[in-house]
């Protein structure tokens, strides 16, 4: 399948895919870091998350239409205001969600499993009924449209780069929430041995809901770098879930930086496959490597070693 | 593993409960529905199989799979696949560019009958692919998967990525399997015509039969040491591997059962509805199987199939008239099947109605042996939702191991 190309088209195919590649992976990395928060500390599987993420969507919709039609001034810096909005709705309904549902399952991962499908059809309707069946988009800022033209053949679009950044921000955000800060510690004491926690006074069920409402916050922030790169219905995040619990499962559950790891290798395979053979086998090959692979290293690619 | 006597293999309320189904689905309905509906009722039939299969597998082993689509379709297709060539025979197939190949082959331009369909011209192979090739593809699953001691939440999930690439597979090679319509426009087996008002009567009592003779090898299976050793084995599995028992083996093979449940429910679809496809092989159709299971109660065989009735019929009602409401309805119900009745109608059955029913078999038959008499078993119930409650169910009676 290689042949039919020159060494010097060939190079820049691998390198135009791999900035493509680059996009899935920001957003892959956003998405899977919280779900990577909620599943490899807490043990919740949220099925969930990717209607948490399109709610984040929806509330950049909202915003930049809130900016168009009251402050067309600011228009060029929505997005900020859009993510932190999304952020905040999303880690509020994250709360809420914790609050009446997740906390009462803590010991029975394959019925959070269960609850939270039953809560995704919901939010799926929710969305359906209150902004139409149809995909919305948003319209980009000025300063975000276009692309850089480094040679001849190979082109990267300027909102790619913001989204790649935004991704290693937020990426450094969480390690530092999680590693360096003192509500991260608690946080990890609470997952390594919860009664020990409760027993030198950390508040368990605070830091459950803390951490909850975080995860489903990154979520949101996903879902607003996904409006850069797509545009939004009710259904759109039920596509990524699959994908995005696999990329958090490859890593290995507990490890950040297995978690971009694997988004990187997941992404960049599958996109630099897709030129070649198409998307869904693409996405096939792919997902069955990362399968593939989980049957022989079934803790993933790094695990953390603490004694159970 | 035999039986002592036969009120070991079923107890009183056990053989009550099936004559009470085989009477509903043998004699009720045939008699106060019209043909139209009881092909509907034959339909929903075929999404109990792969309920009882999941009552097994996640009731009793506590092995979720999120993939039983997967075997689901594979039978399915497989039965498909042969009525598909038998429909296409050269004859009728006379003004394609290459006749005797299906339809959808030729509009994909491919001009020679692939490989792997070349055996499904026979009736007896396709018997026995229906079976045999998802087994063996969920003892391939089982082997790498259970071998390594991954379960529960891992096993789910790549359950569910499994189902995921068989939907993309399958709608992606469209020459192959037709893709996302599926194969499609089923008429004859073996030259008898399948649409027929005979023909659906034939395939209701037939999906009947073969229900029924899930449900008594999965009643076997449940009462046996296999079924012990599961429920053991879904409270302290290590207990049981220090036992010396092999637990890996055990999940397979229960797993293999339950995707060859499914596999015959997905044949008996193709037979009944005349198509098959992807749509029943994703990742919400396999989640929406197991919500069937949940609903009639995740350790009631019986339970299952009424699960698997009532919720396609809500589907339907709901589904036609109001489908926005039906997403609220099915949302809610996930939400609250595990949070409220985690032992779906089974477990309201058990514990509100089943005392009555004994006393008033006692006052018919007289009393009977004290150790068949009905008592709510550990292993009969799921801990109900609150927090610092693990899922174990090792009583006494239960966790030792006979």
């Amino acid at each position: 399948m290689f042949s039919e190309y020159s060494a010097t088209e060939l190079g820049s195919i691998l390198a135009m895919q791999g900035f493509a590649g680059l996009i899935l992976f920001a957003v892959f990395v956003l998405m899977a870091l919280g779900l990577a928060i909620i599943f490899g500390q807490m043990g919740v599987i949220n099925m969930a998350h990717g209607e948490f993420m399109i709610l984040g969507a929806y509330v950049t919709y909202l915003t930049s239409n809130l900016f168009a039609n009251h402050f067309p001034d600011l228009f060029g810096s929505y997005f900020f205001f859009a993510m932190a909005f999304a952020f905040i709705a999303t880690a509020l309904l994250g709360a809420l969600v914790e609050w009446g549902m997740i906390r009462f399952l803590y010991h029975r991962p394959l019925d959070t499993l269960l609850a939270t499908w039953g809560l995704s059809l919901i939010l799926q309707q929710t969305y359906r009924s209150l902004f139409g069946a149809r995909e919305v988009g948003v319209v980009i800022p000025d300063w975000l449209m276009g692309s850089y033209r480094i040679t001849d053949f190979i082109e990267i679009p300027i909102n790619g780069i913001f989204v790649m950044i935004l991704a290693i921000v937020v990426t450094f955000i969480v390690y530092l929430l999680m590693f360096r800060s003192s509500w991260g510690r608690q946080v990890r004491a609470v997952v390594q041995n919860r009664p020990m926690a409760g027993a030198v006074g950390i508040n368990t069920a605070r830091v459950d809901r803390l951490t909850f409402a975080l995860g489903c916050g990154i979520a949101g922030v996903a879902g607003s770098a996904f409006t850069m790169i797509g545009s939004t219905g009710p259904t759109s995040g039920q596509l990524y879930i699959v994908d995005t619990f696999l990329v958090v499962v490859f890593g290995g559950a507990a490890s950040l930086l297995g978690t971009v790891a694997s988004a990187f290798t997941i992404s960049q395979s599958q996109s630099a496959l897709e030129f070649f053979i198409g998307g869904s086998m693409a996405k096939v090959l792919t997902l069955m490597f990362v399968v593939i692979i989980l049957m022989f290293r079934p803790q993933g690619l790094f695990t953390l070693k603490v004694r159970r | 593993m035999s039986f002592k006597s036969f009120s070991d293999f079923m107890p009183r309320q056990d053989i009550l409960s099936f004559a009470v189904l085989a009477l509903i689905l043998l004699v009720v309905l045939p008699l106060s529905l019209d043909i139209f509906r009881l092909n509907l009722v034959g339909k929903y039939l075929t999404f109990a199989f792969v309920a009882v299969g999941l009552v097994l597998c996640w009731g009793y082993g506590g092995i979720l799979s999120l993939g039983q689509g997967v075997f689901y379709g594979l039978g399915g297709y497989a039965l498909a696949m042969f009525l598909k060539l038998e429909s296409s025979d050269p004859e009728s197939t006379r003004i394609q560019s290459t006749p005797g190949i299906p339809d959808f082959m030729d509009w994909n331009r491919i001009t020679e009958l692939p490989w792997f369909w070349e055996p499904f011209h026979s009736l007896t192979f396709t018997v026995i692919a229906i079976i045999v090739i998802p087994s063996l593809f969920a003892y391939l699953i089982g082997v790498a998967m259970f071998k390594r001691r991954v379960g529960g939440v891992y096993f789910a999930i790549i359950t569910q990525a499994i189902a995921a690439i068989m939907t993309i597979l399958i709608i992606g090679q469209q020459g192959y399997t037709g893709g996302v319509n599926g194969i499609t426009d089923l008429r004859t087996l073996k030259g008898w015509d399948i649409r027929s008002d005979f023909a659906s009567y034939v395939f209701y009592f037939l999906a009947v039969v073969l229900l029924f003779v899930c449900l008594f090898l999965a009643q076997y299976i449940r009462r046996s040491k296999l079924g012990r050793l599961l429920v053991a084995m879904r409270g302290q599995e290590d207990r049981v591997r220090f036992s010396g028992y092999d637990v890996a083996n055990f999940k397979i093979f229960v797993f293999c059962v339950g995707a060859s449940f499914a596999a015959i429910g997905g044949a008996m679809f193709t037979l009944q509805e005349g198509f098959m496809s992807p749509s029943f092989v994703g990742i919400v159709p396999s989640i929406e199987m197991v919500i069937f299971c949940a609903v009639g109660g995740r350790l009631s065989l019986v339970g299952a199939v009424y699960g698997a009735l009532l919720v396609n019929f809500a589907k339907t009602v709901l589904g036609e008239t109001f489908p926005e409401l039906w997403l609220f309805a099915m949302g809610l119900l996930f939400i609250g099947v595990v949070m409220a009745f985690p032992n779906g109608l089974a477990g309201l059955y058990n514990s509100y109605v089943a005392r009555y029913v004994d006393r008033l078999l006692d006052k018919v038959f007289g009393p009977q042996r004290s150790s068949d008499a009905y008592r709510p078993a550990s292993s009969d119930t799921v801990p109900p939702a609150a927090p610092g409650l693990r899922q174990n169910s090792t009583s006494p009676t239960e966790g030792a191991i006979s």
